[in-house]
């Protein structure tokens, strides 16, 4: 029950730190091609900066620590899946969405 | 006089009625005047008539309200009304709900008051004006009605949530100074059962007859529960 308490806990703060970073996301996505810049441009200038590589990964850390809570009251209340199995399954689940996201944010800073 | 097409839910299926339509006319009055004019097989439930003892409560035109003073003139549709059961709750016959669940809900999330003071003991001293005895006044008029229990589709959706009206008791519990029993509250209402089940959708604000927050309070004990999860003391 503490668990639970707790998880609630992580997905609210998730949840404000996901707030901001999907704003700079956005502004930046809007910002950065109004201009025509190609992926090649945007590369030069995500490549082996740090700032941005610091940024993008606290995002994935967010998204890591938000979805998976948030899977597991849509399974429970609309598929009735409670227990060991879901936890596990999600566990997974976040695993999976976290090396993904890392893998992608590596992939832009080196 | 004009008149009031009425259907009225009935185990699985509806029936209907035509009841004369009156000034000031309840949905509460709707039904008494079927069952004493039209149907004395209906089966409904309902005491004090003034608002005050939380037993009318049904569907009326989709939404669950005190029948009592729900005027017919506000809830109506080109003068039908469609009269059922209040939802989430299972039915013993026609519009009358067993409330057992509901109330060992009540129970379940420590809503009696647990004092440890003696008869010997001076009183306990709260100032009106103080910040737990306001969040608690907020939502002490409760008259256990059901409508926000019925309104709510985390409920529905997980049979074993404690729901809105119990929650909100707990709410005024943990704001009272004199009760002796906060840890076993907080361990009562919190996790997937409790309060951190809450979307906060607010339909039980929206229904609530008494105008109580029951979506606030349960916020507070989100906050309250989170707070001694922290501090080791949940």
């Amino acid at each position: 029950m503490k668990t639970q308490v707790l998880l609630w806990g992580a997905q609210r703060a998730s949840a404000a730190v996901l707030a901001l970073c999907v704003l700079v996301h956005l502004a930046t996505l809007i910002y950065a091609v109004q201009g025509g810049l190609s992926a090649a441009e945007i590369l030069a200038r995500t490549r082996g900066n740090v700032a941005w590589l610091a940024f993008y990964t606290l995002f994935v850390l967010a998204v890591t620590v938000h979805a998976p809570i948030g899977l597991r009251a849509v399974l429970g209340e609309w598929l009735g899946w409670r227990g060991r199995s879901r936890d596990a399954a999600l566990w997974i689940f976040a695993i999976v969405l976290c090396a993904l996201g890392l893998r992608a944010v590596i992939m832009v800073f080196a | 006089m004009s008149t009031l097409q009425v259907r009225v839910r009935r185990g699985d299926a509806f029936q209907a009625y035509d009841v004369p339509r009156h000034e000031s006319q309840t949905v509460l009055d709707v039904v008494t005047h079927i069952q004493r004019h039209l149907d004395p097989t209906l089966a409904y439930r309902y005491a004090c008539r003034v608002g005050m003892c939380g037993s009318c409560a049904m569907t009326v035109n989709g939404a669950p309200r005190w029948t009592c003073r729900t005027h017919v003139d506000k809830v109506a549709r080109n003068g039908r009304l469609e009269i059922g059961p209040l939802r989430n709750l299972p039915v013993i016959r026609d519009l009358v709900t067993d409330m057992r669940e509901f109330f060992d809900k009540w129970a379940r999330a420590q809503g009696r008051f647990k004092g440890e003071r003696k008869r010997g003991d001076d009183f306990a001293r709260v100032a009106p004006e103080s910040e737990e005895r306001r969040l608690a006044d907020a939502g002490i008029e409760c008259i256990n009605c059901g409508v926000c229990y019925a309104a709510c589709d985390v409920v529905a959706r997980n049979p074993d949530y404690l729901g809105p009206a119990a929650l909100n008791r707990a709410w005024t519990l943990v704001n009272d100074a004199r009760d002796a029993a906060q840890t076993e509250r907080l361990r009562a209402v919190a996790g997937d059962a409790g309060c951190q089940a809450c979307h906060t959708h607010v339909s039980c604000t929206e229904r609530c007859p008494k105008g109580i927050s029951p979506t606030a309070g349960i916020a507070g004990l989100k906050r309250a529960t989170l707070g001694a999860a922290l501090r080791g003391r949940l």
